[in-house]
């Protein structure tokens, strides 16, 4: 489904990725690990079509398309989903507004039909259980006073009521309770499927005891320098990550 | 078109001979007398230049360098009329149109044009008392020459629920226009009712719309009051709308500017009695070259009076916008409670904002405050609605909406709101013919 190869990128003139392979295919799931600053959210953000970073170099090919020449817009519409690490307030538009306006524009590219109101509150109605959304959550402006945890949960109900191919998520887990860390596990869960791939993206291993990984990689310094599987995430989190360094010196890791 | 100024003042004073000559017989001794100290006093104040602290921002040498003939009758474009707007006045070219008036109004209302002799009492005792001329010059214009205008009289304890219309239709020709609309609002103690004054224009053609509104709401009276102003980009637009507040007398104000190429607006109150509130709701939107300038002035004259103004613009192409907003206490005048906010989006590099408080405090017992912003679009936020499959404009233009919406949130008749809301929404969208005339 995603192919990176190769990828490097840079902002002003400091290089951030510096050579990224990675592939997902349908039905994977796949977490990225690393410590601050190592180039995740980079990564993340540069396949959700964030234009302040430079790709200097390399590809990205999603579904046989050159992802990197499509407009966040077309992303979109071609089913790539970027939940965000700081979900971002827009006053003034309801959630309810700005999701069914999401949805329908999404469908009517993609050529379905477009949902009534009534069509949509009851898509609407079937998702937001899983993950506690209220109606005062629908009826207020997007993410506007929502706390950490609210704004987490709603990224991921815009991702259950969109339903894309390709879900990232960025650092999701990060400012949850162990509550709203569980409600996200299981709105994510429930949308694991054959058809279907994730990237989460996370510094710590907690949330992959909910959300169990097919594939494990670690990103240090710019390129993901170990993969395995689930397994290494635990050994991640008891050994931490200042024994990547030590790993590195000794000559044991190398670029994968 | 163009003339030496001098010239164009003998056009005005043409046009004053004109008018003074017509209303001679007809017109009361005060109105007469009123004329023409409004005409000496135009004469000796001339229009503003930059220099004038009141008109930094704002030329309007070509106005005044322009030879406007007083606006002929003409017949009303088909189908300009909103639907919503039952009970109405409607002036063409500034003269009242009988045919397109309603002719019964609800009950405790009286209305009708200013020549209506029905009407006379109130015009003669009421007219050119609150909007003073003395240091405004197009209000003195508009004083020396007005020709006709609305008139509304609401009874003590009346409450009107049918909204009020009276409705401004320029009809501009070949040659440059002139019309000077002037409307009195009289409610009495305890009434209740809402005015909706809408200035539209239809066809091509240099206008000058310059137009007085003076309300004045007496004890205890709950008025709302809109001015709505989409004349095309051909028109200069000068307005001045006075606000008389009495004794725990209400008034919530909303002033939408979306046309004209050149706007300006003052809108002033005095809050004359304790318990006076008034809130000043405000909404500009300009593109192209337009320049829109608000003035408001609050002028809180007794103790326990309270005022709120929330006024939003939105500024696109090379438009200016210029926002003055002045509070008055006055000695004695404790415990006032004031509250002012100016904010102001550009959507171009090209467009600028002016805004600026002006706070005149002489009492001490007071809280005012006072806030201005002027920002752009969010990026980040139209990353965020791209990322769900939103183009790029329809994200600029959510919000735009989303930015202006709280200011027609606050009116109260939905029928104004929603249309004032599509309306937005057709400037907003990039195709749309931003600026022009309804």
């Amino acid at each position: 489904m995603l192919e990176v190869r190769n990828l490097k990128a840079k902002v002003g003139d400091k290089e951030i990725l510096k050579g990224i392979d990675l592939a997902v295919h349908a039905g994977e799931v796949h977490a990225i690990m690393g410590p601050n600053g190592s180039g995740k959210s980079t990564l993340a953000q540069i396949l959700a079509g964030r234009d302040v970073y430079e790709v200097t170099e390399g590809e990205v090919v999603f579904e046989g398309r050159n992802l990197l020449e499509m407009s966040p817009e077309e992303r979109a519409t071609a089913g790539v989903f970027l939940a965000f690490q700081y979900p971002v307030e827009i006053p003034g538009v309801s959630n309810m507004y700005f999701l069914r306006a999401a949805l329908n524009t999404l469908r009517k590219a993609r050529g379905l039909e477009e949902l009534d109101a009534m069509d949509f509150m009851q898509l609407v109605n079937e998702k937001r259980k899983l993950l506690g959304i209220d109606d005062a959550m629908l009826t207020r402006s997007v993410n506007e006073g929502f706390s950490g945890g609210e704004k987490k949960r709603n990224e991921i109900f815009q991702m259950a009521v969109l339903e894309p191919k390709l879900c990232i998520l960025d650092e999701t887990d990060s400012g949850l309770d162990i509550d709203a860390l569980k409600a996200v596990a299981a709105g994510v869960n429930a949308m694991r499927s054959p058809e279907r791939a994730m990237i989460i993206v996370t510094h710590y291993q907690r949330l992959l005891n909910y959300i169990v990984p097919d594939f494990v990689h670690v990103m240090y310094q710019g390129r993901i320098v170990l993969s395995g599987d689930k397994e290494l995430a635990l050994k991640l989190e008891e050994h931490g990550y200042a024994w990547l360094d030590e790993a590195l010196e000794r000559g044991e890791l190398v670029a994968v | 078109m163009a003339a030496s100024v001098k010239e164009a003042q003998d056009l005005w004073l043409d046009a004053f001979l004109e008018a003074e000559q017509r209303w001679r017989d007809t017109e009361p001794a005060r109105l007469r007398k009123l004329r023409a100290e409004a005409w000496d006093r135009f004469r000796s104040l001339g229009f503003p230049t930059t220099k004038h602290e009141e008109w930094k921002y704002t030329n309007v040498a070509p106005l005044a360098r322009t030879a406007f003939r007083t606006a002929e009758p003409a017949e009303p474009a088909a189908g300009v009329l909103p639907d919503s707007a039952v009970a109405r006045l409607v002036f063409v070219n500034g003269r009242f149109e009988e045919r397109l008036s309603s002719a019964s109004w609800p009950a405790g209302v009286r209305a009708g044009s200013l020549r209506d002799l029905s009407l006379r009492a109130v015009v003669e005792e009421r007219l050119g008392c609150y909007a003073r001329f003395d240091q405004h010059p197009f209000v003195a214009l508009n004083t020396a020459l007005f020709e006709d205008g609305a008139v509304v009289e609401i009874a003590r304890g009346a409450v009107v629920e049918q909204p009020l219309w009276i409705i401004h239709l320029a009809v501009p020709s070949g040659q440059p226009s002139a019309c000077h609309p002037r409307v009195l609002v009289a409610a009495g103690e305890q009434s209740q009712a809402s005015v909706i004054e809408l200035y539209l224009s239809a066809g091509q053609g240099i206008f000058f719309t310059n137009a007085v509104t003076e309300l004045a709401a007496a004890q205890d009276a709950i008025i709302e009051h809109y001015r709505i102003q989409q004349e095309a980009l051909s028109a200069y637009h000068v307005a001045t709308v006075q606000y008389h507040q009495g004794r725990g007398a209400s008034i919530l104000s909303h002033n939408v500017a979306f046309g004209a190429g050149l706007a300006r607006n003052d809108v002033n109150s005095v809050l004359d009695g304790e318990g006076a509130e008034c809130i000043l709701n405000g909404l500009y939107v300009a593109g192209g070259e337009q320049l829109v300038d608000n003035h408001t002035a609050l002028d809180h004259a007794q103790p326990h009076t309270s005022s709120r103004e929330f006024y939003k613009g939105v500024l696109d192409g090379k438009a200016t916008g210029v926002f003055n907003g002045k509070i008055m206490v006055r000695p004695g005048a404790q415990k006032t409670d004031a509250i002012q906010s100016n904010k102001n989006l550009l959507l171009s590099p090209e467009a600028s904002i002016n805004t600026k408080p002006q706070l005149e405090i002489y009492a001490d017992d007071v809280r005012c405050t006072h806030g201005a912003t002027v920002g752009q679009l969010d990026e980040e936020a139209i990353f965020y609605f791209r990322t769900r499959g939103i183009p790029r404009d329809t994200a600029r233009e959510l919000l735009t909406f989303a930015f202006a919406a709280d200011v027609l949130g606050r009116m109260k008749v939905e029928p104004v709101r929603e249309q004032l809301e599509r309306e937005l929404f057709r400037r907003l969208r990039p195709s749309g013919n931003r600026g022009e005339g309804a």
